[in-house]
């Protein structure tokens, strides 16, 4: 009996160091994947290639010219772009996701929040590249027409198909934190006489803000590493301008589209991956923001993260 | 019954089909001297990529043995894989630049044998509802440099000029660029799109849309006739045009391979040199090469 109970410590003790081996690959991938990106862009810190530098990428002449006589690497145009294309995205899929999801945790009925809520998760389970195409067969006409615009494929029709890409991301988060929210707050407020809608946007929706900002920050981080659906429908083209009616180029998208064909170790191979760290830092801070807000969420709820 | 019985009764129909696999296996004709089973890899330019799968699909038929991987990416991708050694064939639809011939033969200790297989007209590729009927070089030249921003400047209708082409991993780019733009820069609003396939949809559907790509994929779009320059005539982008040298944008399609080509990549380059390859390169859309076999 005793040698028994002993073995299966034994065997506990086995299965929690292998979980944890996991677990420590997992990071570890991650870890050296940031190293060997970061290291492949180290030469700009160094202005050993091209007379390329830190600096250099984000000074005038604001122009990407990356296979030409006399290359221009900057990446200013670049930023612009994936900055407008991502809030345009964010501008549209915020308020329906909220929207979405005040219904779902506040509103529906027990059975159809059964399939609401699976349906709209499955928005993310659709590949990108459908989704583009989809954007770029169906909508990208009928947004230029309808609006008047000079570009069929501009900002503002990569901003909407990203919006479909983003919006489950931020449904799932901010309905997760709504229903977290306890059930005395609403009896609480029930109970004073509030209606069902004054309850749910005065008092539910307030207590789970920080839930809802985690949830925009998450979908930033995800409109801002998104790339097939930019590659098919924002026209690629490296414009400083914040016209959402022009052509854009994002950061994700140039990499994607140059990086199988630029000389191993060029200033263009090193601005390229200069370009990833980039992205791989600005989604880790943002992945980080959204944990800061999800802990606040639950020490504003339950006193304790 | 005793236990252990009933579970190779269970696994009977497992082993069964697992045998009946095996011996499949077994029953493939044997190898025969000098025709073995081969795999042969093609990789490069996107222009190419029909017409290297056409070519693949074909000489598969006629030859069992071999099986060919066709794969698309760019001519700068092909190239760049020719020279890591992870294609035996690269497509590519601009020659070698000096500096990767220098590179190929530091990395694979081999010179690049160039073997033209097809001829292309770089098309312009318009949409249907354009008036303008021909352009040269020049005027070209200035709209993709931007310095053009509406067709009322080109002798068309008062319109802005949209800009369509491909990223600059294609071959096609970097030709453009050298033939056209005079290797100056592209617009900025110049819009680049993945593939000579997206450049024909963006055209198809917009009015004001102009782009360029291969011959073999100009459909549902007009292509215009080019000038040399304003006191030459236009010339259309046919295969006549092409022979004779009239078209400006004539060029060649290539296969390169490190160092000249032999055992099956050598009866393959045969093949599609010969009257069956040239076949499938004008069912593609393209020109077959005058010679029939023209000097490595």
């Amino acid at each position: 009996m005793n040698a028994n109970i002993r073995w299966r410590r034994r065997l506990d003790t086995a299965a929690e160091k292998i979980i944890f081996g996991f677990a420590f690959v997992a990071i570890a991938i991650i870890f050296l994947i940031f190293v060997y990106v970061a290291r492949e862009a180290l030469p700009i810190a160094t202005g050993s290639v091209e007379g390329i530098t830190l600096v250099s990428p984000f000074t005038a002449p604001f122009s990407w010219q990356p296979v030409s006589g006399a290359p221009k690497y900057n990446v200013v145009p670049l930023i612009v772009g994936t900055l407008k294309i991502t809030l345009i995205a964010l501008l549209i899929a915020t308020p329906l996701a909220l929207a979405a999801a005040l219904y779902t945790a506040e509103f529906a009925p027990g059975s159809s929040r059964e399939w609401i809520k699976p349906a709209i998760e499955m928005l993310a389970g659709i590949p990108s590249v459908v989704m583009g195409f989809f954007v770029l067969i169906v909508l990208a006409s009928w947004i230029q027409s309808t609006l008047g615009l000079d570009f069929r494929l501009n900002a503002l029709t990569a901003g909407i198909g990203l919006a479909l890409a983003v919006l489950p991301i931020i449904y799932t988060v901010s309905e997760d934190a709504l229903t977290a929210v306890p059930p005395h707050y609403r009896e609480a407020s029930l109970a004073l006489g509030a209606s069902k809608s004054q309850t749910a946007l005065r008092v539910v929706l307030p207590a789970a803000m920080p839930g809802v900002g985690a949830a925009i920050v998450l979908g930033f981080g995800r409109a801002i590493g998104e790339t097939m659906i930019v590659l098919m429908v924002s026209g690629n083209a490296a414009i400083l301008s914040l016209d959402p009616g022009l052509p854009a180029r994002t950061l994700s998208a140039t990499v994607a589209a140059e990086l199988g064909e630029v000389v191993f170790g060029s200033g263009h191979y090193r601005v390229l991956f200069f370009i990833g760290t980039l992205l791989f830092i600005i989604t880790s801070l943002l992945n980080w923001a959204g944990d800061r807000f999800k802990r606040s969420l639950r020490i504003r709820l339950f006193g304790s993260a | 019954m005793s236990y252990p019985q009933t579970m190779s009764r269970k696994h009977f129909p497992l082993l069964t089909l697992s045998m009946l696999f095996l011996m499949s296996a077994c029953a493939q004709p044997p190898d025969q001297p000098g025709a073995a089973n081969q795999t042969i890899t093609m990789k490069g330019s996107d222009t190419m990529v029909q017409l290297g799968q056409r070519w693949a699909e074909d000489y598969m038929k006629g030859h069992p043995g071999t099986t060919i991987q066709v794969t698309a990416g760019g001519s700068g991708t092909g190239i760049a894989a020719l020279i890591n050694g992870t294609t035996q064939i690269c497509q590519a639809s601009r020659p070698m630049k000096p500096e990767e011939k220098a590179s190929l033969r530091q990395q694979r200790n081999a010179d690049a044998a160039e073997i033209p297989v097809a001829l292309d007209a770089l098309a312009i590729y318009l949409n249907d509802r354009n008036p303008i009927e021909h352009l040269t070089i020049e005027q070209l030249g200035r709209i993709f440099r931007g310095e053009i921003a509406n067709w009322k400047e080109a002798g068309g209708p008062d319109a802005p000029i949209v800009l369509y082409g491909r990223e600059n991993s294609s071959g096609t780019y970097v030709y453009f660029k050298e033939h056209v733009l005079a290797n100056a820069d592209f617009a900025e609003k110049y819009q680049a799109l993945p593939g000579t396939g997206a450049v024909i949809n963006a055209v198809k559907k917009d009015a004001g849309g102009i782009g360029y790509g291969g011959i073999g994929y100009a459909t549902a779009v007009k292509t215009l006739p080019v000038a040399k320059d304003a006191s030459a005539p236009a010339v259309a982008p046919s295969m006549e045009n092409v022979y004779n040298n009239t078209y400006p944008l004539s060029r060649n399609l290539f296969w390169y391979t490190a160092g000249a080509p032999t055992g099956a990549i050598e009866e393959l380059v045969d093949w599609v040199l010969g009257p069956e390859g040239q076949k499938a390169v004008s069912e593609v859309g393209f020109y077959p090469l005058k010679a029939p076999k023209p000097s490595q």
